[in-house]
């Protein structure tokens, strides 16, 4: 892992045009083909996903990802809602990381109404967003692992991590998964002295975890054996397709929302931006423990740095507004990338038009062009190293 | 027949061990229920926490998650079935070997939950295959499941072999698969299992 090697616009620029998805792979011609349906009842695709994959032997010829077992129409009922009633569905897009889906549409909403965040706000906002990341990153490289058949253990790290921190957000927030904790203009409940002082102590303790994680796999040799070279993505692909958050920083490009916009209070923190080296699922692992390295930074500072004051702008109104006509898209670097929500209103007390921009669906888009040409058992792995969620692929 | 608890206790001391084969029975059923391995949604994230160290569901026996449902004792439906969805859970229920149970696990899998509105989601599993325990929440806190775990060990422990309340799979009239449904041209054809869910009467 070494610093940016590729920055974005020039990728972005060097293969815009003649980029084509390549060519569905020919068959050996011994023994022909054979059609697998991957799911949806498997157990390494995350809910419920189904890949057709064709196979000449044990080599992934074709793949195509089929979509919508968990298509909940997430979208047309927030049409038919009131701003605020679209907040407790947004916790249940991606389900681990409710929270950064909070604050994204939050913000989404804060830009197309106009609406001021109080200072101490943001801070709660960053560090429960950070916690989140600890726990979305722990538990999908705890998931990747058991993917690669070490059942159990690696997971188990992470989700005693996981629970240390789903206690602090039930505490703050009254539910462990489904937080629903952020609102245009603030917070809903203000953090105590005693959760700042508990959360203190969890993020002290974080780092240990980490080392032990790290210990626990980096250089374990049948890790290696699996990971390294399987699964490579190009940055210039990358880029083109769209993919975001960790699966673009494995590929060496250096991009992430939080430098590029500095949303919220991003800018005041130092942090760096870990990148890839070579594209394979072992980078995307990587990168995963070295985000939770930075995302520990950050708490640490803004633990140190959070003030005293409301958590809720005076003026900001939650229920009953309508905002004037006009669109608004906010996004944010959530856990998998970039989570973006766009919003047209007409007026009216409800959205007209509300559209999600979820990493998890885009980032899988390329799905096929990691796995031509990998065995049938790295498909899963490299299915893993995506880190999606199906609540937020299918919506 | 049950033989009677003080005389037990007073057998056992003399290293006499008395019990009925329905007893032996529905222990062994009981202390080893094996869940498929088969996450929905939300709720799933909730039904790996229960497995891991903190809930420990190895205290019931049921640890072992089966990716087959052909090894599989229960179903645990934990999260949202989509209409797309219906079929695929009606038919690993079907493919799961008697005895078999289910937990409705969640909202969703009760009723649709939040989502009951959407013109793609199932309002309910239970309309097309008997749920054993419904466990309300959104999604329910590991205790929950683990409380619906208690429930339906208890539920197992008071089945008797013969007569009327025996198990499906002792009962050669029992109906042992259910029909799939198909995508039809508005809805899921039919729209429920008649067998298994009637329209509930409401009474004003």
């Amino acid at each position: 892992m070494t610093d940016a090697k590729l920055e974005f616009d020039a990728a972005v620029g060097a293969k815009q045009e003649g980029w084509n998805r390549p060519p569905v792979m020919e068959p050996s011609g011994e023994g022909g083909v054979l059609e697998l349906a991957m799911g949806p009842h498997h157990p390494s695709t995350h809910g419920v996903f189904r890949m057709d994959v064709a196979l000449d032997g044990e080599r992934v010829i074709r793949l195509k990802p089929v979509f919508g077992y968990l298509h909940r129409n997430h979208e047309k009922l927030a049409e038919g809602m009131s701003y605020l009633g679209s907040m407790p569905f947004t916790d249940r897009l991606d389900y681990i990381c409710s929270l950064t889906n909070n604050w994204a549409y939050a913000l989404a909403v804060e830009k197309l109404t106009g609406q001021e965040v109080p200072e101490r706000a943001e801070y709660l906002r960053v560090i429960l967003g950070e916690l989140t990341r600890v726990v979305n990153h722990a538990s999908s490289i705890g998931f990747l692992i058991q993917e690669m058949g070490a059942s159990g253990t690696p997971l188990m790290y992470a989700f005693r991590e996981r629970e240390k921190i789903l206690d602090l957000f039930e505490a703050l927030t009254g539910a462990r998964m489904m937080c629903n904790y952020m609102r245009f203009g603030g917070c809903r409940v203000d953090a105590s002295a005693a959760w700042l002082e508990a959360t203190r102590k969890v993020v002290a303790g974080l780092p240990g975890f980490v080392d032990e994680f790290e210990q626990l796999l980096r250089s374990n040799e049948i890790l290696m054996a699996r990971c390294q070279g399987v699964g490579i993505l190009r940055p210039d692909l990358a880029v083109n397709a769209g993919v975001t958050g960790p699966l673009l920083r494995a590929s060496g490009v250096n991009y992430d929302i939080r430098k590029v916009d500095g949303y919220g209070i991003y800018n005041r923190f130092k942090f760096r931006v870990p990148l890839g080296d070579h594209g394979d699922v072992y980078d995307r692992f990587m990168i995963r423990m070295l985000e939770l390295r930075e995302s520990i930074k950050i708490l640490e500072q803004a633990l140190k740095e959070i003030p005293v004051g409301p958590v809720m702008d005076a003026k900001a109104k939650i229920r009953g507004f309508r905002p004037k006509a006009g669109e608004a898209y906010g996004r944010i670097e959530a856990p998998k990338g970039e989570l973006g929500f766009y919003l047209i209103s007409d007026g009216g007390p409800n959205p007209y038009r509300y559209r999600v921009r979820p990493p998890s669906l885009i980032n899988l888009t390329i799905l096929e062009d990691m796995c031509l040409g990998q065995n049938v058992a790295d498909v899963v792995l490299i299915f893993g190293s995506v880190d999606i969620v199906l609540g937020e692929v299918d919506r | 027949m049950a033989v009677e608890e003080g005389l037990k206790i007073e057998l056992g001391k003399q290293g006499v061990l008395v019990t009925t084969i329905e007893e032996l029975y529905n222990w062994g059923r009981r202390s080893s229920i094996w869940p498929m391995q088969f996450g929905l949604a939300c709720c799933a994230i909730e039904m790996i926490a229960t497995t891991m160290a903190r809930y420990d569901l190895a205290r019931f026996g049921a640890e072992v998650f089966r990716p087959s449902p052909r090894q599989a004792d229960l179903m645990i439906i934990s999260g949202t079935v989509t209409k797309k969805m219906a079929p695929q859970v009606v038919r690993l229920y079907n493919q799961m070997a008697e005895p078999k149970y289910v937990i409705a696990m969640g909202a969703c899998a009760i009723s649709g939950g939040p989502f009951k509105q959407g013109y793609n989601v199932l309002k309910g599993i239970d309309r097309y295959i008997p749920v054993d325990v419904h466990i309300p929440g959104c999604p329910p806190r590991p205790e929950a499941l683990l409380q619906a775990f208690m429930t339906l060990q208890k539920k197992i422990d008071a089945q008797p072999l013969t007569g009327e309340g025996r198990p499906r799979h002792l009962d050669a009239e029992a109906q042992g698969e259910f029909p799939v449904p198909v995508q039809g041209e508005h809805d899921l054809e039919p729209t429920s299992n008649p067998g298994v869910w009637t329209v509930p009467v409401v009474i004003r």
